[in-house]
This record gives structure tokens, sequence and C-alpha cells, in this order.
């Protein structure tokens, strides 16, 4: 038999989910893929990341070269506009023609745009492709308001991406209430209070029926009712329609309101024309999520190869956070089974709606809808996908008992349950990675591909690894080195039980050898979070990493680097006098860092005392650049300048770096306040980032710049000066006694089970019962703060240390300086050979 | 050859220079030398020569000293290389080592052979 022509008509999720399926399986085709998109297929459920940082190219799910070892022909930017199904032929709008045996249609959905009067202004768009969002992003510029038309999943969704860009938000919903389709009346009404709650002002019930010219803005909206809004821009994400427009000029069957009609093998009305993904229409129904279109093209792959997989439909069932939000929604969500019966959860204080459906003789879970807590959405998905039996009492899956809630464990799921939806793996399909040799998370996830698309099911597959891994009797080695086989975390705990004070100490109870470069400043590092005692005491001072016992940042010289700390960024003209006095004389370059603070570079060992003995006299104190421990606290100017600020941002970020300045950690630790959500200080990129509201302040845990930028998560909202501080505290505290080594928060939070909500059980609701523990711990280091460098230049003894030479006042001769741009930088090596053989 | 170099045993500092647990510098004629203090081994007192080869900067004796192995090493604060006290030679790069010299406590004085 020659081999099969196939061609694929959309390179989007499911389009490229089915070329990667049949190129991998080794039928004999040729495989053609057309799209009419200029890039190959992307992660279109992640495209909101874009707008928390990510870089769009991060999104490719599929390349040129990729496309060419699979020996798959594939065109970009060339739509087909007609079927020549007599001939078997399509033609592109370039007018490129393509035989096909087989014709996969895999075009997809656009999003819907109500036609209302003016919706054709450039400044209303959509959100569906990355040139969406490269368009979103230019209007939102010059734009204070956005408005997002649609309160449903992807209207939500792009509210944030509005709001993360800086607007004032607004959602203008037809329909009563939030998400109808996948949520209740009594969760969408919580999701609505949470929403508002961050600053996004919902509008429901409001049919737009003109777009016109505003007196304020570039556009006022005018609705049905006669209220009026006005917005710079707009985003209509009103629901989506398939696109099935090949399908209707070239006589294939179209259901009622569109899609493109398959049977169960998801042949369309032409035997040799398949259709795939949002395009489809089966039994009457689209499918809207990227799993049930994974299962459509899986099972077109095979029947192409020569299988008989068919399609019966799939799981609809969601799990998301939007804004910040949890929100779950399983099954039957609505209760519309006749004879169903509903047990409903509300926590009007706490936010909490939760909700399950269940046959009429509970034994059965039917529907969930889950706001504000999805903590239970695994197992409740478990008992829904696997009809497995409930317990007695229902309610008690989603009532918050006094003890542990009854979660389904991972081992007691059958081996057929799907662990992840997305790419259809079963908990079976894991264990046979395991006993296939695969011995960690990552393998596992590289070999099933389980956890790699929404990633909603990460925590779960972690649970069943981690399971899986233990009944086997692996122990994962987590020792920190060879000299004690403890995690960071253990070893903090074993010294803070212990109460022991010392490296010397701690080895000779839990350690054996003489330790290392990553034993001592780890257990140096912990001594310092718990006493607090001088970091050149003469227990820990072998210890310490050459930056924290020379208090200074070693340089590719060997020379140091001084930064004194300017709390908050802000700085008298007299002090700032005397850092140009001290730079001057002792020819060190200077550079506004960005930490909001001034670096003095080129000082040798045996400066540095003198050095910080001038600035230490004019007021400054050590900035800790050196040190893991707490680095700047960045502000803006906030209310008492600026015009938009509403809190006194620049108090608050001194306050804040006064508080915690010379706690030690894990990793450095960064933090910013900004006076208003314009976040000038970059609040949102930091450990902890803290941005003033009408109200009071909100708090943002685990932000990142760095290798791995991470977005900060909103953590509380409107919190008095006293709270924010408490929260911090406790928060801090938890993060120092439960990282690993070198892990900052942002990393720390992605390993942490259970996530943000998980830490604010601990630090707001104190389910641990640690809270008191964590504040009166950072009182101790608050209490014990001294300027190390202060006590350093009292203390003779430790000024031992800062000679070049034990033996002699030379300087080594192996520092060079050349000057550029009027300061002084290292050498070259090649301009070091010519300055030193020259005599210097 | 008929010159006979040499040697001697110099003194260069005393036991309270040194840091126990640590380094610190020592200048021999033009040579700068890494003095590394672990009173509780047998040999108590180790030299390296304090240039760190890999970064090309004088630093050595600014490591923080351990062991890796079994073997006595210290470990450059530059990019973290593990030089072995006794031999000189890097633990992660075949080809790289330091000069080693001879030292001994002899009371309250560091004697180096140079
Ligand atoms: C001086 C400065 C650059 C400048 O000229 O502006 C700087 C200099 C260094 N940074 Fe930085 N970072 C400086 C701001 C930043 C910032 C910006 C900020 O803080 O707003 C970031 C990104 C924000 C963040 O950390 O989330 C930053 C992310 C890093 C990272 C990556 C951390 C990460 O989590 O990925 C490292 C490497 C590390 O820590 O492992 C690093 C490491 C370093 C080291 C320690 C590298 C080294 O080992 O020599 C540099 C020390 C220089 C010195 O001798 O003082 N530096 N560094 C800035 C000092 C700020 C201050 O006043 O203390
Ligand atoms: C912002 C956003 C968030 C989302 N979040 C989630 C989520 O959390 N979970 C979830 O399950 N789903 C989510 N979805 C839905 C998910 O992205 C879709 O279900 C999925 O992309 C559908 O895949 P598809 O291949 O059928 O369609 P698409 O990904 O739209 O791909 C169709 C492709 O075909 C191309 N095309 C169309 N006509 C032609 C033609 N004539 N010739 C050539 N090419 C053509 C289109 O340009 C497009 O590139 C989200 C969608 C968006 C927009
Ligand atoms: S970005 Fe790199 S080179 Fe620049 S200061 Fe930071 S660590 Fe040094
Ligand atoms: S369920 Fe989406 S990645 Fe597993």
């Amino acid at each position: 038999m020659s081999r099969q022509k196939i061609v694929v008509v959309g390179n989007g999720m499911v389009g490229h989910h089915f070329v990667e399926a049949l190129a991998n399986s080794g039928a004999a085709v040729d495989i053609t893929v057309i799209g009419e998109e200029p890039r190959p297929a992307y992660d279109r459920v992640h495209l909101s990341d874009v707008f928390a940082g990510r870089a769009p190219e991060a999104l490719a799910l599929a390349d040129r070269d990729t496309y060419k070892s699979w020996g798959v022909e594939a065109h970009f930017g060339d739509p087909v506009v007609t079927i020549e199904r007599n001939k078997q032929e399509v033609v592109t709008g370039l007018g490129r023609r393509f035989a096909y045996d087989k014709l996969v249609l895999a075009t997809g959905s656009y999003p819907f745009v109500p036609p209302v009067p003016g919706h054709e202004h450039k400044r209303c768009l959509t959100y569906r492709t990355i040139d969406d969002l490269g368009e979103i992003k230019a209007r939102a510029k010059d734009s204070n308001i956005g408005v997002v038309v649609g309160g449903g999943l992807l209207g939500l969704e792009c509210a944030n991406a509005l709001q993360n860009l800086g607007l004032e938000t607004h959602v203008v919903e037809f329909a009563p209430g939030l998400m109808g389709v996948q949520l209740d009346e009594g969760g969408s009404r919580m999701l609505r209070r949470k929403i508002e709650a961050l600053g996004v002002t919902i509008h429901t019930s409001k049919n737009t029926k003109n777009i016109g010219k505003g007196d304020n803005c570039a556009l006022k909206m005018e609705f049905a009712d006669d209220s009026e809004l006005e917005t710079d821009m707009i985003v209509f994400s009103a629901g989506i329609r398939p696109r099935d427009n090949l399908a209707r000029d070239f006589d294939l069957a179209v259901g009622e309101r569109g899609g493109i009609v398959v049977d169960s093998r998801l042949l369309t009305t032409d035997q040799n024309i398949y259709c795939i993904g949002e395009s489809a229409l089966y039994e009457g129904r689209i499918y809207g999520l990227v799993a049930p279109g994974y299962r459509m093209a899986e099972a077109v792959a095979s029947q192409i190869a020569g299988g008989v997989a068919s399609f019966t439909g799939a799981d609809m069932s969601t799990k998301l956070k939007l804004l910040g939000v949890d929100v779950g929604s399983i099954g039957d969500a609505h209760g519309r089974t006749p004879g169903s019966i509903s047990f409903v959860f509300s926590d009007e204080r706490e936010e909490v709606y939760k909700r399950i459906v269940t046959s009429g003789d509970g034994k059965t879970l039917l529907g969930a809808v889950l706001v504000g807590d999805c903590s239970g959405y695994d197992s409740l998905l478990q008992y829904h996908l696997n009809a497995i039996e409930l317990p007695a009492e229902p309610q008690g899956l989603i009532a918050p008992t006094a003890g542990e809630a009854p979660t389904l464990g991972v081992a007691a799921l059958p081996a057929t349950a799907t662990v992840c939806s997305c790419h259809n793996v079963t908990k079976g399909d894991i264990v046979g990675a395991i006993d296939g040799g695969g011995c960690s998370l990552e393998e596992v996830k590289s070999a099933t591909k389980a956890s790699t698309g929404c990633g909603g099911c990460s925590a779960m597959l972690k649970n069943l690894v981690d399971d899986e891994l233990a009944a086997r009797g692996v122990a994962v080695d987590k020792s920190i080195c060879e000299h004690f086989p403890y995690t960071r975390q253990e070893l903090y705990h074993l010294a803070r039980v212990g109460e022991i004070k010392t490296f010397a100490a701690m080895a000779g109870a839990h350690g054996k050898g003489r330790g290392c470069d990553v034993c001592k400043p780890a257990i140096a590092s912990i001594m310092a979070s718990l006493w607090n005692e001088h970091i050149l005491e003469t227990p820990h001072v072998g210890l310490q990493d050459t930056n924290d016992t020379f208090m200074a940042n070693m340089q590719k010289d060997g020379t140091y680097s001084i930064v004194p700390r300017v709390a908050g960024g802000e700085i008298t003209p007299q002090k700032l006098i005397v850092l140009g006095q001290v730079a001057q004389k002792y020819d060190l370059y200077t550079k506004i860092t960005g930490g909001q603070r001034v670096d003095l570079f080129g000082a040798r060992l045996e400066q540095l005392p003198e050095i910080w003995r001038a600035l230490v006299d004019a007021g400054f104190e050590t900035g800790h650049a050196y040190g893991k421990a707490l680095r700047t606290v960045k502000s803006c100017v906030g209310s008492t300048w600026c015009r938009y600020g509403v809190q006194d941002s620049v108090g608050m970020a001194i306050f804040i770096e006064n508080r915690y300045k010379g706690l030690r950690a894990p990793h450095k630790i960064k933090s910013a306040v900004s006076g208003c959500t314009r976040e000038c200080a970059e609040a949102q990129s930091k450990d902890f980032g803290v941005i003033a509201t009408e109200n009071g302040w909100n708090l943002y845990v685990c932000g990142n710049g760095g290798m791995k930028p991470r977005h900060a998560d909103l953590f509380a909202t409107d919190l008095d000066d006293q709270t924010l501080v408490q929260y911090i505290d406790r928060f801090l505290m938890f993060y120092i006694r439960t990282a690993d080594r070198l892990q900052r928060t942002s990393t720390w939070m992605d390993n942490l089970e259970g996530g943000i909500d998980y830490l604010r059980e601990v630090v707001i609701e104190d389910s641990l019962g640690i809270a008191a523990e964590l504040e009166s711990q950072m009182e101790l280091i608050v209490g014990t703060y001294q300027c190390e460098w202060k006590t350093t230049l009292d203390d003779p003894e430790k000024l031992k240390r800062f000679r070049s030479f034990v033996n002699s006042d030379e300087a080594d001769s192996n520092v060079v300086f050349v000057k550029e741009r009027e300061q002084i930088r290292p050498a070259k090596p090649e301009e070091r050979l010519r300055l030193v053989s020259a005599g210097n | 050859m008929t010159a006979v170099e040499k040697i001697h045993w110099q003194s260069i500092c005393t036991r309270d220079d040194l840091v126990p647990g640590s380094g610190v510098c020592a200048m021999v004629g033009q040579q700068q030398i890494a003095l590394f203090y672990l009173p509780e081994e047998d040999q108590q007192v180790y030299a390296l020569s304090n240039r760190d080869p890999i970064g090309g900067a004088n630093v050595l004796s600014r490591g923080i000293v351990g062991d890796v192995g079994g073997r006595l090493v210290v470990a450059s604060p530059l990019y973290k290389q593990h030089f072995d006290l006794a031999s000189g030679r890097c633990l992660e790069e075949d080809n790289v080592s330091v000069e080693v010299y001879e030292v001994r406590l002899d009371g309250n004085n560091v004697l180096i052979k140079h």
C-alpha cells in the first residue's frame, strides 16, 4: 500500500497534538500541516502568563525543526480557503494546492463579538492569539480603564490580564452571574464577591446597545437599561464560535448554532474528512477545553494508523485560578440530573463556597462547585470520574471538620483512575513508568507527559509518585551533603529543638567529618536565624562564605564592594555627600544599584575597616548585600509627593527594612512597597511586596526577579499596619523554618504542598498553631539586631582578620586598576601584564 | 649542577596570627601563601599558594575549609572549586593544581620551608 497523504488544516493546540500522535505512531503517512497563524502551535491555555512576564516564545508547543525531524511538511501564515472535495485537494489563500487521502480540520474557534454598533472601533479587541496579546499590551499603554465584555472563564482570565497591566478593570456580563456555565448561583455569587474585593468592578445583567465616543475616556458604552460606562479599551470575551466556514462553504453538515458535525469516529459527513478540537460538534456539543480536543486527536490518529479508537464525549471538569481565586467545577455543577441531591457549604466570612451534587442515594458524586478553596478538588474529581462510592456522610467532603477533612488518598485510587486529564494519563500509566525505572517526579513526567498540560494535576501527581516510590522502599536522598544525613529543614529543627548553638555541637550530635563549604554556611545561617549571634563570633567565623566573613562582596580580582544600607532608598543630601567623599578618598568605583542604593567597588581587604569607620561615623549601617539575609526594601515616593499615592509607601518601606534588617534566611530576601496600584516599586517581583490601597495594604508573597522571574501571589488585602507586619513576621519565619538551602521564596512556594492556600492557612488562620512561636522568634531577631560592621570595628580580635597579609602591610600586587569613564575598573589580563611589567 | 639550593625553615608569623578552622595569608618573599590552621588535625597547619589558578585572583586563604570524601580541602571563594590541602590538586579539574608548601609549628612560631 502506498503512503497515505494526510493534510491537517489548523495548527492550534489540538491540530498539533494530532500531528504529534500520528507522526509518532509509525503509520505509513505523509503529513502536511497548514496553519493560518504565522507561527507553529503554542500553548493558548497559558496565554495570560505572558502578562505575568513569561516570554511568548516560551509558550511554543512545536517548532519547525521538530516538524522537519518528524518528516512533517508545515506551512504557516497561509490559511486554507477552498476544499475541492471531488478532487480531494485543498487550496490556500496564496493558491498553493495540497492533495489528501484524509483531511483533518482542526480550525478551532474565534471569539464572539456581539454586533453592537461601534464594536469595530480600534480600541475594541479580542483575546485568543499571541497577536491579540501584543495588541492588548500596546493599547493598555495609553489606557487607564479597561472593560472586558463577558464574565465567563475566558473573560475573567482576561480581566486578570488587564489588572496585571495596571488598568482599572471592569467586567460587563449579559447574564445575571459570572461563569454561568461552570458555576451554580451560590458559587457565582461568592466568586463575584471575591473578585470585587480585588478591585475589579463587575456589572451583571448588562446588555450593551452602543459603543460611542466617551467624554473623559476614549469610549463610552451605553447599556439597554440606559446606564453608561466610560472606558479606554474593550476586550470582547463573550464566548467562542467554532470556525466552521470551510464546512459551510463546501457542504459539510454544521450544527444549528455552528460547529462541524462529527460522529464518534470524528468523521464529518464526508468520509475522507475528519474534524477535531473546538470546531467539532459532537452530539450537539462543542468541547471548549484542551483535554477533550486531545482525546479527539488521539482517536483520529489511531484510526488512521489502523486502529479503531473512537470519541464518546469527555469530562468537562475544570480547576482554575482566576484573579488569584480558586475555582473548581466538576460534572453536573448545577444539580440538573433528575433526582439528584445537593449539599452546600457557604462561609461568607472566609469567602468559601462549596457544593456537591450526588445521586439520590448519596452514593455517587455527580458534580461539584468549589469557590475560594479548591483543596478538595482532586479527591472529588476522582470520586466522580471513577464512580467511587462516597462515604456515608458525603457532606463531610466539604464541611470543615474539627480534624482532617477526609481526602481520598492516592493509594485508594484504582489503576484506571485518570490522574492527568490533559494527557489522559492514568494511575496505571504512572505506576508503569515507575516500574519501568522512573525514580523521580521529573522522570515520570517526561515518560508519561502527566502534568505537562494545564498543570492542574501536579499536586496529585507528586503525591502519587512519592507514595509509589515510598512503597517501593526508594529512599530519596535529600541529605544536604556528605557530612549530615539531613535536609536543611531537618537541621533547622534539630538545632531549634536541641538548642544547638555551634557548628561543632551540631557536627558532634548529628554529623560526621569536618564539614564543607555546603554544610558550614548553611548551618551558620541556621544559627543566625535562630540565635542571631554576631557572625564573626569565634565559633562561627570559619563557617561563613567569604562575603560574610569580610562583610563585603568579593569581586573577580579579589577586591570587595561595599553597600551601606539606605532603607527604603531614602537618603539625605548630607549622607550622599559622605558616600561621595569616601568613594573619592579611597578611589572607589561608584554605581547606583538595582536595589535603590549605592555600591562602592574596588576596596582591598585591609581597607574595609577604615572605610567602614568613616561610613559608620556618618550614621551608615551595613546593607547585608553580602548575606543570605534581608537585602533591600525598595519604595516609590508614595502619597507624600505623588499625586496618585494613597499611603506613605516610603515610611512603610523604611519601617519594614529596619525591622527585618539583619535577618538571615535560607537565601536572600527582597521587598518593596508601592504607594498605589501603578506599582512603581515593583513589589510584585519581590519575596514579599506591599502595595497601598485606599483601605490599607495588599500583601504579595513569593515573587522573584532574577534567573526565573515569578510574579508574586496576592496573599491578603486591605491590611492595617499591624496586621501587615504580623503576617510578614509569620511568613518570613515560616519560610526560614521550612525552606531548603539556597531556596528563594519563589521556588519554596512552587514546591510547597498545598501552595498559597496552605500558606494562608498557616499564616492567617494559624492552622498549625505556631503563629505565636513564629512571632516571638521574629521579636528575638528584631530585638537582638546589631550593625555587624559597627560591632566589628569595636573589637580588635575581629579586626585581626582584615589584613591582606599577617606578616606584611603590602598591598596585593595582583590588584591593578585602569580608568574608564573617569572611574577605576579591574585591569584585563593583557592590560595587567603591560602595566605590571612596565613597573606599574 | 654544582649550585646547592639553600632550603631552610623560615619563621613567618605566630600561632596567634592564624584563625582556627580557617585561613590567612602570609607574604614570603614575593610569594603569597595561604595558611590554614586546623588545630584538631594531626598536621595542624597547611600551606598552599594563595592564587586561585581558575579565578586568577589571590584569594584561596579566604575560602572555606572542610573535607570531601575524606580529603582535607579548601573551596575557592570565587567559583567554589576544591583544592586538596595536602597535594594542592583541584578536585574538579584534573590538570589544575596549586603549589604546596611544607609548614610546621614550633611552639608559638609558624615555620615554612622555603
Ligand atoms: C550590585 C547589584 C547590581 C547593580 O549594580 O545594580 C547586584 C550584584 C550582584 N548580584 Fe544581584 N545585584 C543587584 C540587584 C539585583 C536585583 C534587582 C533588585 O534587587 O531589585 C536582582 C533581581 C531581583 C531578585 O533577586 O529577585 C538580582 C538578582 C541576582 C541573582 C538571581 C537571584 C535569583 O533568585 O534568581 C543573583 C544570584 C544569586 O543570588 O544566587 C545575584 C547575585 C549578585 C552578586 C552577588 C553576584 C556575585 O556573586 O558577585 C552580585 C554582587 C555584586 C556586589 O559585589 O555588590 N543577583 N540582583 C544589585 C545590588 C542591589 C543592592 O542594592 O543590594
Ligand atoms: C485565554 C484562553 C485561556 C484558556 N484556558 C483554558 C484552560 O484553562 N483549560 C482548557 O482546557 N482550555 C482553555 N482554553 C481553551 C483552549 O485553548 C482551546 O480549547 C484549544 O486551544 C482548542 O484547540 P484547537 O486546536 O481546537 O483550536 P485552536 O487552538 O484555536 O487552533 C485552531 C488553529 O487553526 C487555525 N485556523 C483556523 N482556520 C484555519 C484555516 N482555514 N486554515 C488554516 N488554519 C486555520 C487558527 O488560526 C488556529 O491557529 C483557553 C483559551 C484561551 C483563548
Ligand atoms: S546581573 Fe549578573 S553581572 Fe550583573 S550584577 Fe547581577 S550578577 Fe553581576
Ligand atoms: S490535568 Fe492538565 S496537565 Fe494534567
